[in-house]
């Protein structure tokens, strides 16, 4: 990762006055400075990039961060802001010669506004404890990434996470109502209101998704949506991805928009069953899981109107969860998907790309040409409603050389997502792991207006360095190495080819 | 229609080589809006930078250049039994896109259908360096690089000239349906609240002079039972009624008087203001016609924790959106400079220190 620039005598000492500097206002536990205890902080959820922090710091108070952001901003010490570890991207991933601010201290519920349908939270409360804080008075928060039992609000508000029902009911940035935030000078400011829009320029829009580079997160507000009377899945089997993929169409066509609607392919499809026992069709080569909700007399409506497509599209199985329980196993074999194929691989790597919808037959085809070339093999599970497609490389870590040729397969899908009108990340950001896709989708001027907006927030680049977007040198090695296509070029050619006409 | 984008591009080089301020207008049906400045600026028009660029409607995205008239995304998506959820007033055949985004404009169904930086998925943006970029893209999800899309939202083109727009577009409901209830404004801002908190397809909630109007929309069924649930009276040319209020054609828009907007926490109690009032967004958003005190408007906006702004008319050379605090108003300034070094684009439009 980052090259060490310091000496360990040098490194030892630093650590030590800095440590030192932290225990005169933070319980002395909380200021970690042993490699043992720093180990767990190595890395978040991609635990392929691994860094040893200089210190992992866990403040109580809003003053404690604010104070050891004043020092760091001081002192010139990077700082990586963490949540709860659970990111996909080594956006997380401690700087060598910085200090890691865990929010984790930062877990109470500090409102449930009942009447306006809102609640005010420390950053580091668990996305599924919201839901269920708001439970006993019917609402609940939209938002629900797969990691929602573990991760939390400030690390959704940095990635702008997103979920399986996000289609129907919006990203992270839909669901915010306010933040406040810490700079890394450790000015304490708040964007958005209590109202649904705030005058000027949209920093609440801005400041979600911007992975920790632009402020550390301290108080959330988020919206509150009344819970549907009813959900039901119907799970459809289908003999291949594209009648599948004509029937998410054809939904949408219908003009219903699913709760959720997710898409796996064969080989997902038997590892999820061989795990998770969820009964699903094992003969399929494509499974669709359409989640309808809302009203009880909606539900049945577009229940109908969804298994009757189903069937006439060509499905080779179609079933609906008849109980709550059934409901939860049927999905249950979708949201195990990733350990499921972790379970009969060794390693798996998952990838993170956005597509068009129609682009989806042509792009498993090409995966399925890169997996014969890479000799890897792929599994694919895909949030269909929104275009979101998370493929998972296997591979084994211990056979020398197949890290570095799942990471070159990986990359060259994310570039295939670019060609084809899409994006390099849907959902898991780019942090450390995608720097190198970046300028597949990003020209230079784009870059350096990153670089320089972020300057408008952290003058000294001090906030989780090295992350999120590149250098303009690495963007031009990146590209002149192994990249051969021009930012965005193909967009152009696709606008012209595609869609309605319009004279 | 047309890509003007090189002439566009070629007119902001000119003026940061000549110095000269830039006010960059659509189809100006929203010149009354934002601050009035005396500097003296050259118009950079996006009138005839028009035209749908690609419209995928199984993919529900839509792309357009920002001088493309609302009416004309309008009819396009009507063809296809799709609309623009957010509801954009349509003050005439000349509103743009463009001008919507910039001022971030959202119409009745906006708690429940989102705004439309919600809706927002990539612009292409020509900075204060003469630099066509693009932001964003056109898919549902894509969290690559920092949102700049959205940020554009009631920049009031502070930070460049929007030039082309990405949107996500939904489906018409099935069956819409409005309930008129007569009561207090008081008792409205309590049912209002109460309805939103009820799992029923409500799309929108609006009071005005004693008459509470709830919208239904979805599937046939699900709007017939949640009718027979609420009650109230069947409101005759409901689809006139939201249109006219979408476009600020209602009567109460009519006014000379000067107009003031907040937005608000919904549950807020009514404010001790003198009538006319419109009360639209379940009680998020709340208009006054009249001669108001600024002071007292940022103030009773402020304690009901929203913001205000001087809407239409009054005094329109002194502030006309709610104050920042001041280290939001420095971090403005420099993200204003990051995109706008010279300070070429609409200055003072938005804010005298922006």
């Amino acid at each position: 990762m980052q090259t060490s620039t310091v000496s360990s005598a040098e490194r030892s000492s630093q650590r030590q006055s800095l440590a030192a500097r932290f225990a005169e206002f933070i319980d002395p536990h909380y200021v970690i400075a042993d490699q043992e205890t720093l180990k767990p902080y190595e890395c978040d959820g991609l635990s392929a990039y691994c860094e040893e922090a200089l210190i992992v710091v866990l403040p109580e108070t809003v003053e404690q961060a604010q104070q050891v952001l004043q020092i760091c901003h001081a002192e010139g010490v990077p700082v990586v802001a963490r949540g709860a570890g659970t990111g996909l991207c080594a956006g997380a991933m401690p700087h060598s010669e910085g200090v890691v601010l865990s929010m984790a201290k930062f877990n109470k519920i500090l409102e449930i506004d009942t009447q306006s349908r809102a609640a005010r939270v420390q950053p580091g409360v668990r996305n599924l404890a919201i839901s269920e804080a708001a439970a006993p008075v019917g609402l609940y928060y939209g938002p629900d990434p797969s990691s929602q039992i573990a991760c939390s609000i400030g690390g959704n508000v940095a990635e702008n996470s997103g979920g399986v029902h996000c289609l129907k009911y919006g990203l992270t940035v839909h669901n915010l109502l306010s933040v406040q935030f810490l700079t890394m000078d450790g000015e304490l400011l708040t964007i958005g209101s209590e109202g649904l829009d705030s005058c000027g320029m949209d920093l609440m829009a801005l400041f979600t998704g911007s992975e920790g580079l632009l402020g550390v997160v301290t108080e959330v507000r988020v919206k509150l949506l009344p819970r549907p009377e009813r959900a039901q899945v119907v799970v459809a089997g289908f003999d291949s991805v594209t009648k599948a993929g004509d029937a998410v169409g054809e939904i949408i066509a219908q003009g219903i928009i699913p709760g959720g609607l997710e898409m796996m392919d064969g080989f997902a499809i038997q590892a999820a069953e061989a795990f998770a026992k969820a009964g699903y069709p094992l003969d399929a080569q494509a499974l669709l899981l359409c989640e309808v909700d809302g009203t009880n007399e909606e539900v049945d409506e577009h229940i109908a109107t969804v298994e009757a497509l189903f069937h006439k599209l060509g499905a080779t199985s179609v079933r609906t969860s008849q109980s709550e329980e059934e409901r939860a196993r049927l999905w249950a074999g979708r949201k195990s998907a990733f350990p499921a194929v972790g379970r009969i691989s060794p390693d798996y790597y998952c990838m993170d790309g956005t597509i068009p919808r129609g682009q989806l037959s042509h792009v498993l085809l090409e995966m399925q040409k890169m997996s014969d070339h890479y000799g890897l093999r792929v599994a694919n599970v895909f949030h269909a409603g929104d275009g979101n497609l998370h493929p998972l490389i296997l591979f084994d870590a211990n056979v020398p050389g197949e890290l570095e040729r799942t990471e070159e397969f990986g990359g060259k899908i994310l570039e295939l997502c670019v060609e084809v009108g899409g994006c390099i990340t849907g959902e898991h950001g780019v942090g450390y792991e995608k720097l190198r896709q970046m300028p597949a989708q990003f020209s230079d001027a784009e870059i350096i207006q990153f670089h320089e907006l972020k300057r408008a927030f952290d003058r000294k680049e001090l906030l989780n360095p090295g992350k999120g977007i590149p250098t303009l040198r690495s963007c031009q090695e990146y590209r002149s190495l192994d990249m051969n296509i021009t930012p965005n070029a193909t967009v152009e050619s696709q606008q012209g080819s595609q869609g309605v006409a319009h004279g | 229609m047309a890509d003007l984008t090189s002439q566009l591009v070629d007119q902001v080089r000119s003026a940061l080589d000549a110095g000269q301020k830039l006010r960059i207008e659509g189809g100006a049906t929203k010149s009354f809006m934002g601050r009035t400045t005396e500097a003296e600026q050259e118009t950079i028009s996006l009138k005839q930078h028009s035209g749908i660029v690609s419209y995928q409607p199984i993919e529900l995205v839509m792309t357009a250049r920002a001088g493309t008239p609302l009416v004309e995304l309008k009819a396009a998506l009507e063809e296809q039994n799709q609309m623009l959820a957010f509801e954009p007033p349509v003050f005439s055949e000349a509103s743009t896109l463009g001008g919507t985004l910039a001022t971030n404009q959202s119409g009745p169904g906006r708690p429940w259908w989102g705004s439309v930086r919600d809706h927002v998925l990539g612009v292409r943006l020509i900075n204060g360096k003469g630099e066509h970029l693009r932001f964003g893209g056109q898919v549902m999800k894509n969290v690559a690089g920092y949102d700049v899309s959205r940020l554009q939202a009631g920049a009031f083109g502070g930070l460049g000239v929007i030039s082309e727009i990405s949107l996500k577009v939904l489906p018409k409901p099935a069956v819409q349906r409005t309930l008129v209830t007569e009561c207090t404004q008081s008792e409205a801002l309590v049912l209002m609240n109460k309805r939103s908190g009820e799992p029923k397809p409500i799309t929108a909630a609006t009071w005005y002079k004693g008459r509470l109007y709830t919208r239904l929309a979805g599937a046939a069924s699900a709007v017939e039972a949640a009718a027979k649930a609420w009650g109230g009276d069947e409101l005759d040319d409901a689809q006139n009624f939201w249109l006219s209020l979408a476009d600020q054609q209602h009567e109460f828009f009519t006014t000379d008087a000067p107009l003031w907007r907040m937005s608000v926490n919904s549950k807020s109690p009514a404010f001790n203001l003198a009538e006319p009032t419109l009360i639209d967004w379940g009680g998020a958003q709340r208009w006054y016609a009249g001669e108001h005190d600024w002071q007292q408007m940022v103030s009773i906006a402020k304690h009901a924790g929203g913001q205000v702004s001087l809407y239409r008319g009054g005094d329109r050379s002194a502030e006309v959106l709610h104050p920042q605090a001041e280290a939001i108003q420095k971090l403005q300034q420099r993200l204003k400079a990051s995109f706008d070094p010279a300070g070429i684009f609409n200055p003072g439009r938005a804010y005298s220190w922006l």
